[in-house]
């Protein structure tokens, strides 16, 4: 690892500006992926912003029909938060299983959904509940915040701060693990929402997607057999050493109906 | 260059590191305490486990100035001033659980997390998922679990004293 400088500002404000006075600074929250990306000098940054010492950054809370989660809050934090488990518990149930209990206890939710990787488990959460991304200057969709494999719409220097997800009817999530790595080889998040069925796929492509087949179906009609006749196409799925696309469009047709299971 | 302070082991310690310093190399190679194996360097085995304000953490993958202000346990710091081992430690040599003994610290480390935050009891099925960040290439891991099914009964009062391997 290269050497730079250390910051732990207390405030998001004071978090911005030293972001915005350096281009080269990064932030860090749980350091599970930036650390490792450190150790191999993938990129070098003069100096890290440690958003440990943030509290306005920690913790979940509800606000009007949505629960409002912070960037700094750990995984495990969100498996285990009670509010979580019984408002969504499908989002708590999908925190207690990305990586290994160690990783939970530093990764972070906003390290997670800013680093947008392919394989991680949230983005097709956020995706699925039709989560609103609150920076430290605006608020994003989810659909315009992920832009495709760890590329997100936040500008240089920009926060995320805390991700709102609606209250959803029903929800439920599946992945197949990749027993090495523990990243999703295919997962599928599938939430009743009162806008319609939405259905969120991580793993299986170059970044986040909706299976819009699945929605139409399960929109129309909510049930265990719903998408016993719905494809997914292996177009434009990964193909690598873990698996070729047609074996991952049959882990998204799997992977779909234990969601449905589980969302109950 | 930055300082540290930290309680490791209930002993307050300041430390100069540089900002990329891993708490792994602050505390083998500075505080000298090398009970804190490394086995991956990548996040993976968790050889490197430690306790962070009572949370198990992969020491290789936090830097030591991220650790400013907090209380720090290692292999070292469980036993009791006079020797008596904690019951997890007991439990590992009871049962036989470890082999050459280089992912044993680790474990050690997990496995009291584990215990601790699952007051209710755990099967074994979810010992064995709780140990997901833990990897050992010597012994096949069923005498890991039985040690610390054994060792969840002394830790919350179910038994005073380790039930003896079969
Ligand atoms: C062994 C292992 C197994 C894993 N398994 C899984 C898994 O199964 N599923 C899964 O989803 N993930 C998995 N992960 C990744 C883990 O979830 C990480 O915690 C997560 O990807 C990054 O979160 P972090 O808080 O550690 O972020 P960091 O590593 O600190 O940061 C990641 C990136 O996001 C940026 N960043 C961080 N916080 C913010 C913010 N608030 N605003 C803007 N930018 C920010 C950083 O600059 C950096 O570029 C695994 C990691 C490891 C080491
Ligand atoms: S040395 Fe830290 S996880 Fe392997
Ligand atoms: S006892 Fe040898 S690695 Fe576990």
């Amino acid at each position: 690892m290269y050497d730079f400088a250390y910051h732990k500002p207390t405030s998001v404000a004071d978090a911005v500006k030293i972001l915005s006075e350096d281009p080269d600074a990064k932030p860090i929250s749980g350091g599970m992926t930036l650390l490792p990306a450190l150790k191999h000098r993938l990129n070098r940054p003069t100096s890290l912003v440690d958003l440990g010492g943030i509290a306005e950054l920690k913790g979940v809370k509800r606000e009007g029909d949505a629960i409002v989660v912070g960037a700094m809050t750990t995984h495990y934090a969100v498996a285990t938060d009670p509010l979580l488990k019984q408002s969504i518990p499908a989002l708590a149930r999908m925190a207690s299983t990305v990586g290994d209990t160690q990783v939970r206890n530093r990764g972070t939710l906003g390290g997670s959904l800013a680093n947008n990787d392919p394989a991680a488990d949230y983005p097709a959460a956020a995706v699925a509940l039709g989560a609103t991304f609150i920076t430290n200057s605006r608020r994003i969709s989810a659909e315009d915040f992920f832009q495709g494999m760890f590329t997100t719409a936040l500008e240089p220097g920009e926060l995320l701060v805390a991700v709102s997800f609606p209250i959803p009817e029903k929800a439920g999530y599946a992945k197949l693990r990749n027993p090495a790595s523990r990243y999703s080889m295919a997962g599928v998040f599938i939430a009743k929402t009162a806008g319609g069925v939405r259905v969120g796929v991580n793993g299986a492509g170059p970044g986040v997607f909706r299976q819009t087949e699945m929605e139409t179906a399960l929109s129309a009609n909510w049930s265990a057999t719903a998408l016993d006749g719905v494809r997914q196409s292996p177009d434009s799925l990964n193909s690598d050493i873990h698996g070729s696309a047609e074996y991952r469009a049959n882990l998204v047709e799997v992977m779909a109906k234990r969601a449905l299971a589980d969302a109950g | 260059m930055p300082q540290v302070t930290v309680t490791v082991n209930g002993q307050a310690h300041t430390v100069e590191v540089e900002a990329r310093t891993l708490l792994v190399e602050m505390l083998r190679e500075q505080l000298r305490l090398t009970g804190t194996h490394v086995g991956c360097d990548t996040s993976q085995c968790g050889a490197c486990v430690v306790h962070v304000n009572g949370e198990s953490v992969k020491a290789c993958t936090l830097l030591a100035v991220q650790a400013e202000g907090a209380q720090v346990t290692t292999i070292e710091g469980l036993a009791a001033a006079d020797g008596t081992l904690h019951p997890m430690q007991e439990a590992f040599r009871e049962y036989h659980a470890l082999q050459c003994g280089f992912c044993t610290p680790g474990m050690v480390m997990s496995a009291i997390d584990l215990v601790q935050k699952n007051p209710q009891g755990l099967t074994e099925h979810e010992i064995r998922e709780g140990l997901d960040g833990n990897i050992c290439r010597c012994t096949g891991y069923h005498n890991i679990v039985k040690a610390i099914s054994a060792a969840a009964e002394v830790m919350h009062g179910q038994r005073a004293e380790l039930a003896p391997a079969g």
